[in-house]
């Protein structure tokens, strides 16, 4: 078994070790090679950080940067906002039917999510039924699209990953005692104080893991903001998969990966190590 | 709530019912129409991108329940053995990494590997070998909790009475966790069909899938074809999944049925 799982690991590992030498040595290029052999027969190690140096000059890149980040952390919380009274009403749904209404929010997931942003697009048309119903509400202008404006791009995320909110959040709702709903009411607390106090602080885990599961993946995201989202709509995403396929500069490619990894995923991460941590610390005490 | 659910499935069943319009457009309405599908039948382009994208998702659903059953088991059974935490993190990273990050780093690894080895050519192989990698971690994690969350005496009991650890595999743990590999199957395959990204970067010429052949159309413009291969993929998700749902749960239930 042992075996196996390090046959599987080690194409892994070397996937690993290449993203971890651009961030050390800052360059591999497809055509000149960090070890050179000179015409003597001696090797050199040649390094380059111009890449890092391109990515802090120019500001197209950090404010992609910033584009991904706000697309992202927008998206997470409007897939909190819609996500949360669904996995509410699915944790308090009779037992027969819960199933029911998770298997109906995992269905979509299981197709492809580049053909239900395709199917997002004729809804956010200028005479689709989202834009219209946004321009009664007074959201948008009437007889404007959607389709093309940083809300699209919202929206797209928002939709692709509301499982991967509701899902969690469900899990740690259906573990909720509910008793401790019903003795806050015995206390005087008024419904809403009752969700403010009590089930919102215990629901925090679910919370978190949901959270994580759409905001890393959407700092990412390449074919939303592609397909849904304007011009101006760059994300490092964007950015990158522009500077490999148009430009072909690889080290610049992978200079953006590393940097991305460093400035996102790491922190992120970090944050859940951290938090994870505290909440076994507390549940310690 | 139910706004909730209408927003998950609007965009979809909006999809299906223009599939069959008449029109040449793809958002307005020319009455009812099977045009569309024939018109796909006829794509000799998106049936062999089609071909090609089912061949790799089985290779890799395949190969990816394989090795994830493998670490899997090694993650569960295992106790602590040295790596266990490294093939643990190697486990989750491909899941949270952003797809692009994951497909660059894998054509950097071929690239690598063919300047020294000569292989692989870029193509299929390198297309299947980049999503065995991101499935069997998936893989993995559903073999994981299920083999977690199973009583591990029914093994000790078989090792106990005399049986080989590749006997008690295969004939306990194996039958044992066969919800958990069907599930990983489907869901292995679903991400191989699914992925463009990592297609896009690891793909050689001739080797377009269907979602990089979608993806082109759709940026030129979209075609109402998408719109009959849009439902034809969403009704047989819709039945391959509860097939594997009815399915699971008869089996559990006849099980539970065998304890009482």
């Amino acid at each position: 078994m042992l075996w196996l799982a390090l046959f599987f690991c080690v194409p892994f590992l070397i996937v690993l070790k290449i993203s971890f030498a651009q961030a050390v040595f800052g360059q591999v290029p497809p055509y000149t090679p960090l070890l050179e052999t000179s015409a003597d027969g001696a090797t050199s190690l040649r390094l380059h950080a111009s890449n890092y140096a391109a990515l802090l000059a120019d500001p197209l890149y950090i404010a992609a940067y910033l584009k991904s980040l706000l697309f992202a952390s927008v998206s997470t919380l409007c897939c909190l906002l819609l996500g949360y009274p669904i996995a509410y009403g699915i944790a308090r749904a009779p037992r027969s039917l819960r199933l029911l209404l998770l298997v109906l929010v995992i269905l979509p997931f299981w197709t492809s999510s580049l053909l239900r942003t395709y199917a997002l697009i004729g809804l956010l048309r200028a005479n689709g039924v989202i834009s219209q119903a946004l321009a009664a509400v007074g959201i948008i202008e009437p007889g404007q699209a959607v389709l093309h404006t940083d809300l699209a791009v919202y929206i797209g995320i928002a939709y692709n990953y509301l499982p991967f909110m509701i899902l969690p959040l469900a899990a740690t709702l259906i573990r909720l005692d509910f008793t401790l709903l019903e003795a806050a009411a015995d206390l005087g607390a008024k419904p809403w104080q009752a969700f403010v106090r009590v089930t919102l602080p215990l629901s925090f885990p679910g919370i978190l893991a949901g959270t994580l599961l759409v905001f890393i993946p959407a700092v990412g995201e390449f074919v939303i903001p592609d397909v849904l989202g304007g011009p101006d709509a760059l994300t490092i995403g964007r950015v990158l998969w522009t500077e490999f396929f148009t430009n072909r500069d690889w080290p610049l490619t992978a200079a953006i990966a590393v940097a991305m990894l460093l400035l996102i995923v790491l922190p992120t991460l970090l944050f859940e190590y951290v938090e994870n941590r505290r909440v076994a610390r507390e549940a310690q005490s | 709530m139910a706004l909730g659910y209408a927003f998950l499935y609007l965009p979809i069943v909006s999809v299906i019912v223009y599939s069959f319009s008449g029109s040449d457009r793809a958002t307005t309405w020319g009455g009812f129409s099977l045009q569309w599908y024939g018109a796909l039948l006829r794509n000799e382009q998106i049936l062999e991108a089609a071909q090609r994208s089912l061949t790799i998702a089985a290779i890799s659903a395949t190969a990816a329940v394989a090795l994830g059953t493998a670490s899997g088991l090694a993650l569960s059974r295992f106790g602590r053995f040295p790596g266990r935490g490294l093939l643990s993190l190697m486990n989750s990273a491909p899941m949270v990494m952003p797809d692009v990050m994951l497909g660059l780093s894998s054509l950097l690894l071929f690239v690598g590997l063919q300047q020294i080895f000569g292989w692989p050519e870029r193509g299929m192989t390198t297309i299947t070998l980049a999503h065995i990698t991101l499935t069997a971690c998936y893989v993995t994690v559903v073999v994981r909790s299920r083999m977690t969350s199973m009583d591990a005496s029914l093994e000790e009991a078989a090792m106990d009475l005399g049986a080989k650890p590749w006997r008690v595999f295969f004939v306990i743990t194996l039958p044992l966790i066969a919800p958990a590999l069907l599930a990983g199957w489907l869901l292995a395959f679903t991400l191989s069909l699914d992925d463009l990204v990592i297609a896009s970067f690891t793909s050689g010429p001739g080797s377009t899938t269907l979602p990089m052949l979608v993806y082109s159309k759709v940026k030129i413009g979209v075609t109402p074809e998408i719109n009959a291969l849009t439902t034809i993929i969403v009704v047989l998700v819709a039945i391959g999944v509860s097939l594997a749902g009815v399915l699971m749960h008869r089996r559990e239930r006849s099980l539970a049925r065998l304890r009482d």
